[in-house]
């Protein structure tokens, strides 16, 4: 069977806004490097474009319409998959093992300094029978209420949780593409005012604009193309349910996505096989969560683990080197590409002064954010 | 316009994929149900037809068109629970009104990949939610800065394209007609049509102008509906039935957004899409090799352009062929033969269910009454979507 | 595998409950209504901006591939098909050709207008073949207008204009 690799990464970004420049021409930035690294031409040799977006994040009816130009996709097989970049993956992976495309371009960006009212747009996404008229709170709340009873149940303090942000921003600093990088301390994260008690505002990534392009390809193209190939071991992804009554609140999504995964890697025991991984942060007590649904260690462990330093930049498994999204910003749908991207960046070496040594499996994981239980999970590897 | 040569889709190793069981609700403009509890509906009838247990899916594909219909963000996660993808992979695929076959293609290529051996599809819309009519939601599918300042209805478009499509062709409006008269009465047959009548030329040309040259009966009704198609491996169609349906050719294509800068007369992307199908498929003579057609119609002359899109007919001699009674049911190349959208109704990604799944139902001949008169082995459907630009398209066999 | 015509009738029963918009007005069936507010502003980027700006001028701004030769309105930062940047900037006319055109009465939510409107693609002079606009018809009647007549711009007062394509009111015979 034919293995799938990544052979080139492109992006554009991260800003906190980008006033001057449309969604287009940041796309056409980020497919435009990425195809001047794989060499390829995508008006001849591309066979497949996938597009990952939610159309009322980008404020259409329907945003298929819109991407062609800007990736050289014209009269060319292309389609939009409403999820995140790594399900993106997962779609172009499944295209290439069945024969249909020897290579793919998959694509997903974030404008989200575009959306005037984000709030609403995430209230947008409730259910609109049973709790989209509840009260009339930011729906960052409902994030909220799983933390409280993911420290309720898993015994895990504030300042745990603090250690998550002052790893994050402090990584941020060393990645010149992150805009909220920060030195902060414990004591400054725990001065952040209570904006949804208990999530403070300073664990909340805020949004920011950015595009990332993926050529995937085939065995024998990846060899021609290139010398170091990143194979793409395992792709996973799940959904729990989209009832607020009986989701897990424990990330079961990420469980069995990463279980789906692994077994396609070939990978038995990750918290030995992994060498680190970028996983979603947008809310700070997430990252504990997916962390253990990884497999990165035990339950009731990961709070002490990571006070201990097992997580961090110079730790046993490095988790979020690039600053995560609390240092780089909620890039909406783009989330899993930020997280696959500096997957890819490690392996490749070109990771800069965050360049993490000797490093040969590592795993990407993104959440659909609120309030859904879906989220998706890679495993790249050399 | 030149443009640069190129590649379709590789073609590697055929991966075979069956189709064994499809289902639909019923069409209606208004329906009670949510958009759950018609996937639910769907779904039972498409796995009591396939023989399998809800239990045996390992994956799930949902097609749905433009959030705004139902008012939800996200509304692939919003559906999941009613479209069986709770506790599994589920993925959400969306190209505008080409979702109707695009969803079939997603289903194979999880199957194809050896990822799943039964995948189950799933296309839903609920339309009637959008007040104060469901067209108003596609004012959002113009450019924001360039097209939406002139408060552009959806009819525009193929207007616009029916004039230009007349004019290169020089085709008069009775004949275009006919496809309306045609589809209507077909779908006498249907029983989740939902504006199913025997009407004539006249009533066609007589109807209300809504943005000339296409008036009220050349257009399709916005519905609610869902439909729902099971496709399998090879080793677990052998165990559920004898004959089952083999998905022999996809292709997909995408036209640039700039849709002024194009000449709208031939819908190229339909051919490009086709083109790929058809060599998947090793079918060299579409007119000859292909038995029954359902080409996307949305409005009457839709189906003359995408049968020429197709290669059914050659450009400018689609309606001659309707005239001649070739694409009626008992005729030589029967084209929607289930009453297509002009008769059953248009939920944009559930039109699946007259598409794809009809051409399943003819080619099992389990279609009952509007199964077509000659032997059936190769059928071809089609949708097509967003501003003119994506063609998708399905070949699909009983021979393997 | 035999093919042939057997007695199976495909499913003959299609669920669903079919109801009216009086049931949901006269509260027979339970529903639920929201009014969402959702904004945005999309950044136009630097080819549109262009454009806008020189609508606002009483221009109409083309750009040009050196590759294809092609000549492109609306204008963008790349060409499509060469998929490369484009190299200039070219003024065109205000003056074009009908491509297609459609009488509308009906609105955007589907109610009727109280007058027709006339809505064409035009294909600017100046830019290549085919390179059309979507914009409004007027000073002319419905049964006049016809494919390949010639039109001319009718702009706003300096005044009033605003760097939006609706600085030119409509399109007029000559």
């Amino acid at each position: 069977m034919t293995r799938v690799a990544v052979i080139a990464a492109g992006y554009y970004g991260f800003n906190a806004n980008t006033p001057e420049f449309s969604w287009k021409e940041i796309m056409y930035a980020a497919a435009r490097r990425a195809y001047e690294e794989a060499g390829i031409n995508p008006r001849r040799d591309v066979d497949s474009f996938i597009t990952c977006a939610e159309d009322i994040y980008e404020g259409f009816a329907i945003f298929d319409e819109f991407v062609p130009d800007q990736l050289g996709a014209v009269l060319k097989p292309t389609c939009t998959i409403c999820g995140d970049f790594l399900y993106g993956v997962a779609t172009a992976y499944m295209q290439i093992k069945s024969g249909l495309a020897d290579v793919a371009v998959v694509e997903a960006h974030s404008k989200a300094s575009d959306i005037a009212t984000f709030g609403d747009v995430l209230r947008f996404g409730f259910d609109p029978i049973w709790i989209r008229d509840i009260g009339n709170g930011h729906p960052y709340y409902f994030a909220a209420l799983e933390m409280d009873l993911y420290m309720q149940t898993d015994c895990i303090t504030e300042e745990q949780i603090a250690k998550v942000v002052v790893k994050n921003k402090n990584n941020a600093v060393l990645n010149p593409s992150a805009p909220y990088g920060e030195k902060v301390s414990i004591e400054d994260v725990l001065k952040s005012p209570k904006v949804f008690d208990p999530m403070r505002k300073i664990e909340i990534a805020p949004r920011s604009d950015g595009c990332v392009v993926f050529v995937i390809a085939n065995e024998n193209i990846a060899k021609e193309i290139t010398d170091s190939p990143i194979w793409i071991k395992g792709v996973g992804w799940w959904s729990e349910t989209n009832s607020y009554d009986t989701m897990s609140f424990r990330a079961m999504y990420a469980t069995k996505a990463a279980k789906m995964a692994y077994k396609l890697a070939g990978i038995v025991n990750p918290q030995k096989e992994v060498d680190f991984a970028e996983v979603d942060d947008r809310f700070a007590f997430k990252e504990i969560q997916h962390i253990e649904a990884l497999g990165l260690s035990r339950r009731f462990e990961t709070a002490s683990l990571l006070e201990e330093g097992y997580f961090d930049r110079n730790g046993e498994i490095p988790v979020n080197v690039s600053g995560g999204s609390l240092g780089i910003g909620n890039l909406l749908e783009c989330t899993g590409g930020q997280k696959a991207l500096e997957v890819v960046l490690q392996l490749q070496g070109n990771a800069g002064r965050r360049q993490l040594k000797d490093v040969e499996i590592g795993v990407a994981q993104a959440w659909r954010y609120v309030p859904t239980a879906s989220g998706a999970v890679v495993v790249f590897g050399l | 316009m030149r443009v640069e040569k190129i590649s379709g889709l590789k073609f590697q190793k055929k991966q075979d994929v069956a189709i064994v069981g499809a289902g639909m609700t019923t069409w209606k403009r208004r329906l009670n149900e949510t958009g759950r509890e018609l996937c639910f509906l769907a779904i039972k009838q498409a796995l009591e037809e396939a023989g399998i247990g809800f239990d045996e899916i390992e994956m799930v594909v949902m097609g749905s068109a433009p959030d705004t219909f139902d008012g939800m963000l996200m509304k692939g996660e919003y559906l999941l629970d009613g479209s069986g993808g709770s506790d599994r992979p589920y993925m959400r695929v969306f190209v505008g009104g080409g979702t109707g076959v695009f969803a079939p293609i997603a289903g194979y290529w999880h199957v194809a990949s050896g990822l799943a051996d039964v995948c189950l599809v799933v296309c839903e819309e609920k339309m009637s939610s959008c007040y104060p009519h469901p067209q108003s939601a596609f004012k959002y599918i113009w450019d924001p800065i360039l097209e939406r300042p002139l408060n552009p209805n959806l009819i525009w478009i193929f207007a616009l394209e029916m004039r230009r499509y007349m004019h290169v062709h020089k085709i008069k409006h009775e004949d275009i007609a006919l496809v309306s008269v045609k589809n209507k009465a077909n779908a006498l047959d249907h029983p989740c049509a939902q504006v199913a009548g025997k009407i004539t030329v006249e009533d066609v040309l007589n109807s209300e102008p809504m943005a000339l040259p296409v008036r009220r009966l050349d257009v399709s009704p916005p519905s609610d509906g869902a439909a729902a198609l099971v496709m399998v491996s090879p080793y677990i169609a052998r165990r559920l039935t004898d004959e089952p349906i083999w998905v022999t050719g996809v292709g997909w294509s995408l036209d640039t957004t700039w849709w002024t800068n194009r000449d709208l007369y031939f819908p190229r992307y339909v051919a490009e899409a086709a083109k790929m199908a058809y060599k998947m498929a090793h079918i060299t003579d579409p007119r000859k090799e292909i038995d029954v057609a359902e080409p996307y119609d949305p409005f009457d002359y839709k189906e003359l352009h995408h049968m020429e899109g197709l290669g059914l007919a050659k450009k400018g001699e689609a309606p001659i062929l309707t005239r001649e009674g070739v694409t009626a049911r008992d005729g030589d190349l029967p084209v929607c033969p289930s009453g297509g959208l002009m008769g059953v109704g248009n939920p944009i990604a559930a039109t699946m269910g007259v598409k794809a799944c009809e051409i399943y139902w003819q080619l099992s001949y389990r279609a009952g009454k509007r199964q077509v008169a000659k032997e059936v082995t190769t059928g071809v459907c089609q949708a097509w979507g967003d501003l003119m630009q994506v063609g998708t398209v399905m070949v699909m066999s009983n021979k393997r | 595998m035999s093919v042939g015509k057997r007695d199976i009738t495909c499913p003959g029963y299609a669920p669903g409950t079919p109801i009216k918009d009086e049931d949901i007005k006269l509260k027979k069936v339970t529903s639920v209504e929201d009014h969402p507010d959702i904004r945005y502003s999309w950044s136009a980027g630097q080819a549109i901006s262009k454009f806008l700006n020189g609508l606002k001028e009483g221009k109409i701004y083309g750009v040009k591939c050196n590759k294809c030769k092609r000549i492109m309105v609306p204008p963008r930062m790349f060409c499509e098909l060469c998929y490369k940047p484009i190299d200039e900037w070219v003024e065109l006319k205000d003056t074009g050709v009908v491509q297609t055109f459609s009488i509308s009465y009906i609105d955007p939510d589907a109610k009727p207008l109280p007058e027709p409107i006339i809505v064409a693609v035009i294909a600017i002079d100046g830019a290549s073949h085919n390179m059309g606009i979507m914009h409004l018809l007027g000073e002319v009647k419905p049964e006049d207008v016809y494919v390949g007549m010639k039109v001319k711009a009718v702009w706003k007062d300096e005044k009033e204009r605003e760097g939006a394509i609706t600085d030119i009111k409509y399109w007029k015979p000559i």
